[in-house]
């Protein structure tokens, strides 16, 4: 990747080169989706790691989350960084690639090549917009079960994700356990809480708020609405962070100043970290995207769908679950995480559930976390030992 | 099963374990609760093939579990029972805890009511040397069983053999099987009397149902 020059002012490039797989299905394959409308033609976008065994026993789902995509263990086409999950999947790591088939696709309304707003509405023959469809969690766990379906496999050893990728694994094991032979969620929770909303809101109004974004209708303009998105992505990456953990990477510290400016440049180190962490996300994330995915986020509640009560969302499911969460994750706190877990032993679930020391905060899932893996590479362990899968 | 991987097993095993592993029948449902470590639900795993469950107050155990490959959660004996359906499973194992918890008497009413069976272990207070150290050293007994000061030890309801009979009578608990425990030594079936036991027993372990 050449460095970036006027950021703030760069329309989003499209996925260049290794975008992994895609799988279309036709307007004879509608993906029906929660609001009622009909997605069709549908593109799905996604990345496999290592190989499917001959009884197609051995496939592990990662889901992404907000700002994710595919590239979960391979270098991003956009940026040129290794997958985001790069210290949990790959040969020999906690979800090993050696032994076992990794999937992941980008979600739908999502822009790394699945269908999603930037894409083109064959009625129209313009991108979508705002005229793409609301959709949920559960639509995008639909999604991937088609793709799933075309790939072959009936069960999936496991589903995993943090965040929103928990989301979606929790979604999985309520919509398909009989797919789902286990499910490990982390960081996450049954349902986004008001504060959650909250923070999503003031994204999205961060990116309605930049005169380029035009109604969402900027596809053929030449200017993006960057600045929006990037204000977006720096507010709610302070969510992902903690206290403890801003406070010891950055404290007080200035940029490359001795005093301050008297002004409003970049002064503190951590406002300088946030403007790069803006920044570069606009390179790679659609706005209207990140508007559609933050609102699946909002609207999700599995146990509403249930009656109001999440253990009937899994009452006699045979998935083996493991509920994960982070000290310090003030965002989806173990508080939530602990929820889901009381809901699955109310439910006669085979759940553990693990809360592992951290003061990285929300972001701790992404991170180097040994505990993580030790306790992801056990829980799989156990799922392929009883399966047989070597 | 595989005998091979049972006896070594089996011989790092506590005695109490070893007995209260012999009380659960091969392939049933176990919620271990207060589990540790983790060491006698795998024991029960591998050897047994039961469906094992733990729940463990010490976060740091469960996570030492979960990366065992066991299903634990962290939790509290004292207020986390309630959301386990009735019945969900065949056996229930309290090891070395009930006298560490702050309601006894609900937590058991709770056992009976999640488990089918129910196994309860505890130190017996009535041993003879816990009551002669209280009755010639005036002073909080420390023994074999019971390793700590008056002051830190989480042991907050400690009780004898009687007083645990004369629990489950009221809980409308039946008694189906009944061992002894001194040190080291494999455990003892205690005889209807329980007289003897309440006196020679450092510990006592308990298969209980339902009446």
């Amino acid at each position: 990747m050449p460095e970036a020059q006027p950021v703030f002012l760069r329309p989003l490039k499209a996925p260049a080169e290794n975008t992994g797989s895609t799988v279309a299905f036709g307007t004879d394959q509608p993906l029906v989706l929660d609001s009622g409308k009909c997605l069709a033609p549908l593109t799905i976008a996604y990345m496999t790691y290592g190989q499917l065994n001959a009884a197609r026993s051995n496939a592990v789902l990662v889901c992404h989350a907000l700002s994710g995509d595919q590239f979960v263990a391979s270098r991003h086409p956009l940026t040129g960084k290794a997958g985001w999950w790069d210290y949990a999947v790959g040969p020999g790591k906690a979800i090993d690639t050696n032994r076992f088939f990794v999937i992941c696709t980008n979600v739908i309304g999502g822009c790394m090549g699945t269908t999603g707003p930037a894409s083109v509405d064959p009625k129209t023959g313009q991108t979508y917009g705002l005229g793409f469809p609301l959709v949920t969690i559960r639509d995008m766990v639909r999604a991937q079960a088609m793709l799933i379906d075309a790939l072959g496999i009936d069960q999936l050893l496991a589903v995993t994700g943090g965040s929103m990728g928990g989301m979606q694994t929790l979604q999985w094991a309520a919509s398909y356990p009989e797919r789902v032979y286990s499910a490990m969620p982390i960081a996450t929770a049954a349902r986004h809480s008001a504060q959650n909303i909250a923070f999503n809101e003031v994204g999205r109004q961060a990116i309605m708020a930049d005169p380029s974004w035009r109604g969402g209708d900027y596809a053929r303009s030449a200017v993006h609405p960057s600045k929006g998105l990037a204000v977006a992505r720096m507010a709610a990456h302070i969510t992902y962070l903690s206290e403890a953990a801003l406070q010891r990477k950055f404290g007080r510290q200035l940029t490359d100043r001795n005093a301050l400016s008297f002004g409003f440049d970049a002064d503190f180190q951590i406002e300088s970290y946030l403007r790069h962490q803006g920044m570069t996300f606009v390179d790679r994330f659609d706005a209207n995207s990140y508007l559609y995915i933050t609102r699946a986020m909002d609207y999700f509640d599995l146990a509403a769908d249930y009656g109001g009560v999440l253990a009937e969302a899994f009452r006699g499911t045979k998935t083996r679950f493991c509920i994960v969460s982070f000290t310090s994750d003030w965002l989806f706190p173990t508080v939530e995480n602990k929820r889901v877990a009381h809901a699955l032993n109310a439910a006669g679930a085979n759940v553990s559930f693990v809360e592992i020391e951290s003061d990285r905060g929300h972001d701790a899932f992404l991170l180097d976390e040994p505990q993580l893996f030790d306790t992801m590479s056990g829980f799989l362990g156990a799922a392929a030992a009883v399966k047989g899968i070597g | 099963m595989n005998l091979a991987f049972k006896s070594p097993v089996k011989a790092v095993l506590r005695p109490d374990l070893v007995a209260i592993a012999d009380m659960v029948q091969e392939g049933s449902k176990v919620l271990d609760i207060g589990c540790g470590d983790g060491t006698l639900l795998e024991y029960l795993v591998h050897t047994k093939g039961v469906d094992g469950r733990g729940l463990e107050l010490s976060q740091q155990n469960v996570n030492q579990c979960v990366a065992r490959g066991l299903s634990v959660v962290q939790g509290d004996a004292d207020t986390d029972l309630g959301e386990y359906p009735s019945g969900i499973f065949d056996v229930v194992i309290l090891s070395q805890t009930i006298q560490a918890t702050r309601h006894p008497r609900l937590v058991l009413n709770e056992l009976l009511r999640i488990g089918k069976h129910v196994i309860v272990s505890f130190p017996n207070f009535g041993h003879w040397r816990v009551r002669l150290s209280l009755l010639f050293l005036g002073r909080m007994p420390i023994t074999r069983a019971l390793g700590h000061f008056w002051y830190n030890t989480p042991n907050i309801h400690l009780c004898t053999i009687a007083d645990f009979l004369a629990l489950v009578r009221q809980v409308g608990g039946r008694i189906e099987r009944a061992v002894a425990l001194a040190g080291n030594e494999k455990a003892r079936k205690i005889p209807g009397n329980t007289l003897g036991a309440n006196l020679l027993a450092e510990g006592a372990i308990f298969l209980l149902t339902k009446k």
